[in-house]
């Protein structure tokens, strides 16, 4: 129930990347803007639902704090620094720089994806299933 | 050999890298022998330019490839780290290259002495690789479809291997009695169908929704394609050895590649992202070039074909499907990996934030250098198709070759060279 919700909200990131991407490419700069601040959102609040609710709450059932969870936590902090990047890239209006940064993003949030999708989401049910309601209204919320 | 529940990223870079660097030599050497045997190559499939060309891209190339591709993909779909990748994977590919050497050279018109040696060696790298990557996938937390399938594509490479060994022994000590005709179609339909065939299909329904923003492949194909197509083998093997018609089980497996290929096709047609770029380029090129395998392969039950066409499904297979596939893996896989990795050399210094960026994908591999690499590969591989009908043409499409698998092997070069750059330089700036 988490692992399918959790991998929902991925899917609607997907999308609004996909958005942003085809509006840089295309070369429209304000275009762009719009939908990267709009996926900039979705994408950090998935982030945050995470960092915020899912993971202690995964850490505290199962006592694992330095397995999973922390090499989940480390490829957040870089897919934040691509963020910095695109952003630059950005108010600079350069837009080859943006999708340079933005599919790099891509194939770093799809891998880390599948270890959550795969792994830690099943992990995540198997520790905290009887919660899922509570902790997904929590996730909601943050 | 595999160590329990991991979401660690990555082996070292050079683990991967070692084979991926590797496959375009012998993609160029493979160009060169049919640059120097010209038509004559092709003048049925028992040439022995047939053969050592056959195999210089098999295991040379597309084994290579996914060798590599393997060690960097265990951590990422079955969440299993490989312990001493450094040293397994070197093993490997030392093996793997040494093995593929001495097969061609034994094809070629070496003494029988290259043949055994190229026993063992062939057989202690894919039989490592087997073992490796069959520990892992046998302890993978989860068994979801990627794990599954992956594990019907080793097996498929499996039973290749074992073939191959037995034809390959059969060439070394000529007094082993051996049914080799049969034998050597065994060995191709279960190299090219069992193993290339289902790694490709197993890593697309991971790689193609995920990176292309496409819907999901529907869960029966991905639950049935291979366990299907591995029966369909079984009992292609089965009817051949007992002497039985074998159109049947041929069809079945032509339709199943096939269908495989128009999913694929469909998918893509409806992705997400607008952006067209070499790599999709790639892999659209390599689903047309499988459906048309497909079809030269059922159309060849009907029809008789000339010696020379007979390699049409072969080679549309090898060349239009299973190398364009590589080539659009490679096109992502690798500046992907020279980023991560100076990331994370990145992250471990910690004087050098702020005042130093990794190069994002596009600055490590731009674009136009993949086209280029897309343009050679498209040329190359007209002018192979044209040779089919105009043997005259074959010395000229070695030629292309030589040059598709040298724009690659350069555009990956020059990746190298500047993740080693800008090591350099994070190290100064530190």
């Amino acid at each position: 129930m988490i692992g399918e919700f959790m991998t929902r909200s991925h899917r609607e990131c997907d999308e609004l990347f996909a958005v942003a991407e085809a509006a840089a490419s295309g070369g429209d700069l304000s275009r762009t803007q719009q939908a990267h601040a709009a996926f900039e959102a979705a994408l950090l609040h998935h982030l945050g639902m995470e960092e915020n609710v899912l993971f202690p709450d995964f850490e505290a059932a199962t006592g694992m704090t330095a397995g999973p969870t922390a090499v989940m936590r480390m490829e957040h902090g870089q897919m934040r620094g691509l963020f910095t990047q695109m952003q630059q890239a950005l108010d600079s209006g350069a837009l080859e720089g943006y999708l340079g940064a933005a599919e790099t993003l891509l194939i770093l949030i799809q891998q880390h994806n599948m270890k959550e999708e795969h792994m830690l989401y099943p992990m995540c049910d198997r520790a905290l299933g009887g919660d899922a309601g509570a902790i997904i209204g929590r996730m909601q919320a943050a | 050999m595999t160590a329990a529940l991991s979401l660690e990223q990555a082996p070292p870079l050079s683990v991967p890298l070692r084979f991926f660097l590797t496959a375009p030599v012998f993609g160029i050497a493979a160009g060169g022998v049919l640059a120097w045997a010209g038509p004559a190559a092709f003048a049925s499939r028992w040439t022995p330019p047939a053969l050592a060309l056959a195999h210089l891209l098999g295991l040379g190339v597309l084994t290579m490839v996914m060798c590599g591709a393997l060690f960097q993909l265990l951590p990422v779909l079955a969440g299993v780290r490989i312990v001493r990748a450094r040293l397994i994977g070197g093993a490997c590919h030392a093996l793997l290259v040494a093995g593929t050497a001495a097969l061609a050279a034994g094809f070629l018109g070496a003494d029988t002495v290259a043949f055994r040696l190229a026993v063992p060696l062939l057989g202690g790298a894919l039989g490592l690789l087997l073992a490796v990557v069959g520990t892992g996938l046998a302890r993978a937390p989860r068994r979801h479809d990627s794990v599954r399938g992956m594990r019907w594509a080793l097996s498929g490479l499996a039973v290749a291997t074992a073939l191959g060994l037995i034809l390959a022994l059969g060439h070394g000590w000529s007094t082993l009695p051996l049914a080799r005709a049969a034998f050597t179609d065994l060995h191709l339909a279960w190299a090219l169908l069992g193993w290339v065939t289902l790694l490709v299909a197993v890593v697309a329904w991971q790689v193609v929704p995920m990176f292309q923003v496409t819907t999901e492949y529907p869960p029966w194909l991905r639950r049935a394609l291979a366990p299907v197509m591995w029966l369909l083998l079984a009992w292609l093997t089965a009817a051949s050895l007992a002497g039985r018609v074998t159109w049947p089980a041929t069809t079945g497996l032509a339709l199943a590649c096939a269908g495989f290929a128009v999913q694929t096709l469909v998918l893509l047609a409806r992705r997400r992202r607008r952006r067209r770029d070499a790599s999709l380029n790639f892999w659209t090129l390599a689903m047309v070039g499988l459906a048309a395998a497909a079809l030269a392969g059922l159309a060849s039950l009907v029809v008789p074909l000339p010696p020379r066409l007979g390699l049409a499904p072969a080679v549309l297979f090898v060349a239009g499907f299973a190398l364009a596939v590589i080539n659009g893996m490679l096109l992502k896989i690798v500046p992907f990996l020279v980023w991560l990795h100076l990331q994370q050399q990145l992250a471990a210094t910690p004087a050098a934030p702020g005042r130093f960026v990794p190069p994002d994908m596009h600055a490590v591999l731009p674009e136009p250098r993949a086209r280029l690499q897309l343009g050679s590969f498209a040329l190359a591989l007209a002018v192979l198709v044209a040779g089919l009908a105009v043997p005259a043409l074959l010395r000229l499409a070695g030629i292309c070759w030589i040059g598709a698998f040298a724009t690659l092997g350069w555009n990956l070069v020059r990746a190298v060279r500047l993740y080693h750059a800008q090591r350099r330089r994070l190290a100064t700036a530190a």
